[in-house]
């Protein structure tokens, strides 16, 4: 027998018609129960997603589509990927949906044990440093790229880029998911520094409904989030109430 | 001394049968026999002076310095056994660092403080240590909120914050002096003068001869930056507390 076989299931391998000397043949090919199963039982859920989030005159806006997908199957249509860290600092979530809360809710355990210790909100730069310490050492084990936004006393609106290696890296407008990839010429024509709220509110509903209309990982309805020194406002967009566009 | 004999001050572990631990107690008599070191925060920001007593000449001038930058947002001025400062120095260095490299930012100064000074009170808790025979004064200038802070940690690990702060030999008179003054309206310029001239008019000739006077400065003006001072405004502010020194001894020989 075949030393790479010494499991309890000395014939796992039977029914692919192997034979038991190649143990290189037995690394590239998937188990048969694998291969055999449908993509929606096998694959990770992961949120393939539209994400934006952008700088304004006194705040950020965040946003990002509701669809999380596990292969071609929906799993959840109304998902919420932009996830508290503290009161004033949000997340927008892409890649893998359980490392991505995963690493949420460890920073804001994490956030919030230093503003006990420090006595005061977090900075958004501080959040976007522990999401970067974690994505960053994780790199190899884990798929996540996260928008970290929010406003703080000391700097304002902010929003961190903390894409899949677990750089980081401050911009006036970002954006993050499968779906951004179709509209970085929409957000280089039309972001523009200093907007006022409501501006920067409909640039980024316009944004997302642009992203999730090509991108088939996007898709449901847009959830806006406005973040101010006097909070967070969140709402919903449904799908039938998104702006429309040239679908040809 | 009525601690001497009894066996209870033999250890930092250990309390007198009326609540005292007299370890913490000797180690603040230690800050006592060291030159005084003043602070002051004014409205931009805070001044360091230091009185670095010199105990030989034969020391290169510079040498033994009782002021530190512990980041580049944080001033640090010691007063006590320099050694045990310089660990002191050196823990809230580490502290400092630490935060930078965990948060990407500076580290709030109350934080800083508050590590130290949990680290200090370790010290006053276990037969195997002896307590820090030292104060530390730590100060900042926060650029974005416009707010300088000062703190000051004591042996036992207490720590307040305050508006004029003096440890020391010659804390009491410096003390003094300082509630003459209005800190609170005055700036860095006039603060570093002042200063200046309470360590020269505490200084006490009679008892130590030479000192040399050390000065620092963080606020609006350095860019929320820790900077020690020499050249010019160093001659001018001892040049400034030399002449006060010299008026009030004048008006003392008039009204005697």
């Amino acid at each position: 027998m075949n030393s790479y076989l010494t499991d309890n299931v000395p014939n796992r391998f039977a029914c692919l018609g192997l034979g038991t000397n190649s143990p290189q043949s037995l690394t590239k090919r998937p188990a048969a129960s694998l291969r055999d199963m449908p993509d929606w039982l096998t694959s990770e859920h992961s949120t393939g997603t539209s994400l934006m989030a952008a700088e304004f005159d006194g705040g950020v806006v965040i946003g990002a589509d509701t669809r999380t997908t596990t292969g071609a199957y929906v799993a959840n249509r109304v998902t919420d990927k932009l996830t508290r860290v503290t009161d004033r600092i949000y997340c927008c979530r892409s890649g893998s949906a359980a490392d991505t809360q995963a690493i949420a809710d460890v920073v804001t355990y994490h956030l919030e044990f230093h503003e006990i210790e420090t006595g005061e909100p977090a900075l958004v730069r501080s959040a976007a440093a522990v999401f970067k310490d974690i994505c960053y050492n994780y790199r190899d084990q884990m798929s996540a790229g996260i928008i970290v936004a929010g406003w703080d006393s000391r700097h304002g609106g902010q929003v961190y880029s903390v894409p899949i290696g677990g750089m980081v890296v401050r911009q006036p407008v970002t954006i993050g998911g499968s779906g951004s990839t179709f509209i970085y010429g929409y957000v280089d024509s039309t972001f523009k520094p200093k907007m006022t709220r409501e501006e920067c509110e409909q640039f980024v509903l316009n944004g997302l409904t642009l992203a999730l209309s090509r991108d088939g990982s996007s898709g449901g309805c847009v959830r806006l989030g406005t973040i101010t020194k006097d909070g967070v406002d969140r709402r919903v967009v449904l799908h039938n109430d998104l702006p429309k566009f040239y679908e040809g | 001394m009525s601690s001497i004999g009894t066996g209870y001050d033999l250890s930092a572990s250990q309390f007198s049968p009326d609540g005292r631990v007299f370890q913490v107690e000797y180690a603040q008599k230690a800050i006592e026999n060291s030159g005084t070191a003043v602070a002051l925060l004014g409205k931009d920001g805070v001044v360091f002076a230091v009185e670095k007593l010199v105990t030989s000449k034969l020391y290169e001038p510079g040498a033994n310095r009782r002021l530190f930058s512990v980041d580049r947002h944080i001033g640090m001025g010691i007063s006590g056994l320099l050694a045990d400062a310089r660990q002191i120095v050196e823990t809230a260095r580490t502290e400092a660092s630490n935060y930078r490299g965990e948060y990407g930012g500076d580290a709030p100064l109350r934080y800083v403080t508050d590590r130290v000074a949990m680290y200090m009170h370790a010290y006053t808790l276990y037969s195997a240590v002896r307590p820090f025979g030292c104060s530390v004064i730590l100060g900042t200038y926060n650029v974005p909120e416009k707010k300088p802070e000062m703190y000051m940690i004591d042996p036992s690990g207490v720590y307040l914050g305050y508006l004029g702060c003096a440890v020391g030999k010659a804390k009491q008179a410096a003390k003094t002096e300082m509630e003459k003054l209005q800190l609170s309206d005055m700036t860095c310029k006039q603060l570093l003068k002042e200063a200046a001239k309470i360590i020269y008019i505490v200084h006490d000739e009679v008892k130590d001869k030479s000192f040399e006077l050390e000065l620092s400065w963080i606020g609006e003006h350095t860019n929320g930056r820790h900077e020690r001072i020499t050249g010019e405004v160093f001659t001018e502010a001892e040049a400034y507390a030399k002449a006060a020194l010299d008026e009030e001894s004048d008006s003392e020989i008039d009204e005697s």
